[in-house]
């Protein structure tokens, strides 16, 4: 039991309830394991996963993106656009697509940090904007992306290796590792848990917090690209559900919403608990139309199996603000 | 966040001091004037008493969503079941009257829907209080709760969900003068809304909440009791919304709460409020409410697309707030 209250306590427990999940899901689909189950599940999940990712970057600082929707609709309409002709054409697409995300994530950061606003109501205001930008870029759904490139992302490697996984794992390891060895990653963290001591020990906050947001926007267009590629088209109002989902599946995978403390994985496992068990309820035979209110019951038991550790704590002076 | 009680900020009397409060309330108002000319001398021919009337009848529910959620962002917290709260309670109050319809109890139709807000309310206050769960996060697991059990609820067909008649008048009849009745409704729950913050102490203490919990707790103040306590007006203020907004369309539908959360809060950060609690004015939230209200109705009479609309509102709320930022501060 001790390895749960260590350091990644909370990712383990996640990761245990995931298997926990995922043995359900694989005994109660109809078709038992096999390859293309488990790739469905990894596709499924794989958007939310990313939108997930995206949140846990600027949670991590103590503040919040509520414009992941309006960044994924944005970059998903656009991606519907570009990605189309010559390969040199796509490739310039992609460049394009991922660098409209991160610009959507500097404005945030900017705005919060030079700004000086609040990160709920900034990325709130910008959000708006961003939907708006999404919708003009694609007013109706639509678009041709290539089936071949979609193929690519959507299927499985040598038939055994999910590549929505892969993409997955390469994504977030090429950041994750070297962000957190690095003085830009350790600035995150301390804008999140003590930004004046991250400040006198020389560690630029600000310039962390901004990285954080790009960050955001980055995986956020991961996310939209993504949804292209499932999709082969654009839609502008595909992010809605996302900005309230990242959080959700942020806070099932442990990350503290305090900020300072959590790791990508638990988002990433929080994203895949969250879909597993939509999935668990479809294919048991739950009525569809009570799946909203067993997400609610689950988001619930999440939140309190979170705060079980502040309970715990006997000087109730630590347990506020 | 790390603003602390300071002394000279102690109130004689209740009521917290004006002063660096005062700018966004300021700008707030400059800008509602600002857009009001604008209104003139764009659509003079649209412009009258009878205008002003009906903007103000859209107002007062937002204006009424606002009051709640005012109260809950000034201790620090957030609400964000306002969508399900305002639509549960809106089917619950249609259903009772459908029940009921011909007998003495359809009167129970609005009390049953604000009993939920009041529900509701409880259930987001104790987990914020006594669970010490991030309210952000809490109050979005009952929205989905809330949503879950509308939509088993009607199983798919739609059940009898028309608005009584009296829901009916809330929203649309006009008082002698031509004044619409939601809009005094919205008065009396701003009258109550600003006796509570600044003729008692349960006030001093919500602003003292959103400045410092730990102070307010060793202050001997039951902290925990405040914290239930926004929460509880905010919900019933969502389901009074709610009981209008069926009335102003008839009947009580799903999804009918979905477009007024970004509006509630963003009309009281307009206002001044700060997310971080502790600071804001209710005058402030009233001048929010009037602002977006206003720039919603230009942009429908300009016509302007969807798109547009959006940018517009994220535009406006962006400029309005750098505008309106404090000197160095958190």
């Amino acid at each position: 039991m001790k390895v749960f209250t260590s350091r990644h306590g909370r990712l383990l427990f996640g990761i245990l309830i995931l298997l926990v999940m995922l043995a359900i899901y694989f005994s109660v689909h109809p078709r038992g394991v096999s390859i293309r189950v488990v790739e469905s599940l990894s596709n499924a999940g794989a958007s939310l996963a990313f939108a997930a990712v995206a949140q846990t970057f600027p949670v991590l600082t103590g503040g919040l993106d509520l414009s992941i929707g309006g960044m994924i609709a944005l970059t998903n309409s656009l991606a519907s656009v570009v990605l189309t002709g010559s390969p040199l054409q796509i490739a310039f697409g992609f460049v394009l697509v991922i660098a409209t995300g991160c610009l959507c994530g500097l404005v945030n950061g900017t705005l919060i940090v030079y700004g000086r606003l609040q990160p709920v109501i900034a990325t709130l205001a910008t959000g708006a904007i961003f939907s708006g930008l999404a919708l003009i870029v694609r007013p109706r759904p639509g678009g041709d992306i290539p089936i071949e490139l979609g193929d690519v992302f959507v299927t499985s490697a040598f038939d055994v290796l999910p590549m929505a996984l892969v993409v997955l794992a390469v994504t977030c390891g090429a950041v994750w590792y070297p962000l957190t060895r690095s003085r830009l990653g350790r600035g995150i963290f301390a804008a999140g848990s003590a930004p004046e001591a991250g400040r006198m020990s020389g560690l630029n906050v600000d310039r962390s917090i901004i990285a954080a947001y790009v960050l955001s926007g980055l995986f956020a267009s991961f996310a939209g690209l993504f949804l292209g590629f499932q999709t082969l088209a654009g839609d502008a109002t595909i992010g809605v559900p996302y900005t309230i989902n990242s959080i959700a599946a942020v806070v099932i995978g442990g990350v503290a919403l305090r900020g300072g403390a959590g790791h990508i994985l638990s988002a990433i496992v929080g994203a895949y608990t969250l879909r597993s068990i939509n999935s668990i309820l479809l294919f048991s035979g739950a009525p569809p139309l009570a799946q909203p209110f067993f997400e609610g019951v689950i988001l619930v038991v999440a939140v309190v199996f979170a705060s079980l550790g502040l309970m715990r704590q006997p000087n109730r002076l630590e347990a506020l603000r | 966040m790390t603003a602390s009680l300071d002394t000279t900020r102690t109130p004689r009397r209740i009521q917290p001091h004006l002063g660096a409060e005062a700018r966004p309330v300021i700008i707030v108002f400059g800008a509602l004037a600002a857009m009001v000319l604008l209104n003139l001398v764009l659509f003079p021919e649209r412009m009258g008493v009878d205008y002003v009337m009906q903007q103000l009848r859209i107002a007062a529910f937002l204006g009424i969503l606002s009051a709640g959620a005012m109260f809950v962002l000034l201790t620090g917290h957030i609400d964000l079941s306002v969508p399900w709260t305002l639509t549960a309670a809106a089917m619950v109050g249609a259903g009772v009257h459908a029940a009921f319809e011909g007998t003495p109890m359809a009167a129970l139709a609005i009390p049953a829907a604000l009993f939920t807000g009041l529900l509701a309310g409880l259930w987001n206050g104790i987990g914020v209080a006594y669970l010490r769960a991030p309210s952000m996060v809490w109050t979005m697991g009952l929205n989905a709760l809330l949503l879950g059990l509308a939509v088993f609820y009607s199983g798919g067909y739609n059940p009898q969900t028309a608005a009584s008649p009296l829901m009916r008048e809330m929203a649309v009849a006009r008082l002698p003068g031509g004044f619409p009745v939601a809009t005094a409704i919205w008065i009396a729950v701003s009258v109550l809304a600003v006796v509570i913050l600044y003729r008692t102490p349960l006030g001093a203490w919500i602003y003292a909440l959103g400045r410092n919990e730990r102070v307010v707790y060793l202050a001997g103040i039951r902290n925990r009791a405040v914290i239930v306590f926004v929460f509880v007006w905010a919900g019933l203020c969502s389901a009074l919304a709610g009981v209008m907004l069926a009335g102003f369309s008839g009947q009580a539908y799903q999804a009918m709460g979905d477009t007024y959360l970004l509006p509630t809060i963003a009309a009281v950060v307009l206002g001044g409020t700060r997310v971080t609690g502790g600071s804001g004015r209710y005058s402030g939230t009233v001048g929010g409410v009037l602002v977006l209200v206003l720039l919603g109705s230009m942009l429908s009479l300009v016509q302007a697309p969807e798109a547009f609309r959006q940018i517009a509102y994220g535009l406006v709320i962006l400029t309005m707030l750098l505008v309106a930022r404090e000197g160095r501060s958190t």
